[in-house]
């Protein structure tokens, strides 16, 4: 039995430090995030939320780690009835350098068995992370509306 | 062999600013194949029980199978078989099924490694580490016209764990 989790690993034509400010810096996400702009002061232990652009917060946790330009981390669980009674999961980026490139590692974990938060989320990542990854080579980020992201059993 | 029987191992979905024709034929052609695929050709005859073969860059075979679902540019489903004697014997057949599909003005594609008996973690570390990599280049080739060239190291897990199965690896 597998544990639980999401892993998503991407290759980013870019700087570590650029891929940091751009996973931190809620400007920033709001361009390939779906809007979404990350509010936090980034302290170990601080709220982390997630900001829609209509100002409600979607999702909320905690900041675990904050190592720039190498190890973030941070929990949230979506706050929608969609997810009632789900708990924060912890979601870790490392940020590698490879070569003239960096790899981008998440892993998504602490989920109970049959989350359907793990399964939003399993949906959610690649869509996001594909956009930063579009964002930070070509400068544009990508089209991808909500709704196209479907369940996959 | 029944696709019922498989069940998928690893998933890895990346979302590009192209076309589903476009990403169908860099799926299934060897010229762009070979530029983010690290110099791997891929041949495919694109019909049910068709051929579908990867070389190395020196020409060999590295990747043998046949095709079991064609659905252009939708949707291509193969088996994967890396050529390495007694690999096919002791795991059983690898299958791969790539899906496109449109999601607002780009396309997701969704590639999808299916096995029909339990396969150790260990072994499907090679690609779990290989898929990302591939797709990476691959979907930075489609929006900049450039591919990455990532370098990648042998994978140790995996390569172990054949051993210690007896499937002997170049």
């Amino acid at each position: 039995m597998r544990k639980p989790e999401f892993i998503y690993v991407s290759y980013i034509e870019t700087t570590p430090e650029k891929l940091w400010e751009a996973l931190t810096d809620g400007d920033f996400t709001e361009r390939y995030w779906f809007g979404v702009h990350l509010r936090s002061d980034w302290k170990i232990g601080s709220t982390f939320e997630m900001v829609r652009s209509n100002g409600t917060v979607s999702d909320a946790g905690k900041v675990v780690e904050y190592d720039p330009p190498r190890r973030l981390a941070y929990t949230f669980v979506n706050l929608s009835d969609e997810y009632k009674g789900e708990l924060p999961a912890l979601a870790t980026f490392v940020i590698e350098p490879h070569g003239k490139l960096v790899k981008l590692t998440l892993t998504h974990e602490g989920f109970a068995e049959g989350s359907k938060f793990l399964l939003g989320i399993s949906q959610g990542w690649p869509a996001i992370l594909s956009a930063l990854k579009s964002l930070l080579e070509t400068g544009k980020p990508l089209d991808i509306p909500y709704t196209a992201m479907k369940s996959e059993s | 062999m029944k696709l019922d029987d498989f069940t998928p191992t690893t998933v890895y979905a990346i979302y590009i600013a192209s076309t589903p024709e476009r990403v169908w034929e860099a799926l299934t052609t060897a010229e762009v194949s070979r530029q983010y695929f690290f110099g791997n050709a891929v041949e495919v005859d694109l019909k049910v029980g068709g051929a579908f073969i990867v070389r190395a860059p020196d020409g060999s075979l590295h990747i043998g199978g046949k095709v079991f679902e064609c659905d252009p540019p939708r949707k291509l489903t193969v088996t994967f078989n890396v050529n390495w004697p007694a690999l096919i014997e002791k795991l059983g057949p690898t299958l791969v099924t790539y899906e496109i599909e449109q999601a607002g003005s780009t396309v997701r594609l969704t590639m999808t490694e299916s096995h029909d008996r339990p396969i150790d973690d260990d072994i499907l570390s090679g690609g779990r580490a290989g898929w990302p990599a591939i797709l990476s280049s691959l979907k930075s080739l489609l929006e900049t016209g450039v591919p990455l060239t990532i370098q990648m190291q042998p994978p140790q897990r995996m390569l172990a764990a054949l051993k210690r199965l007896g499937v002997a690896t170049p």
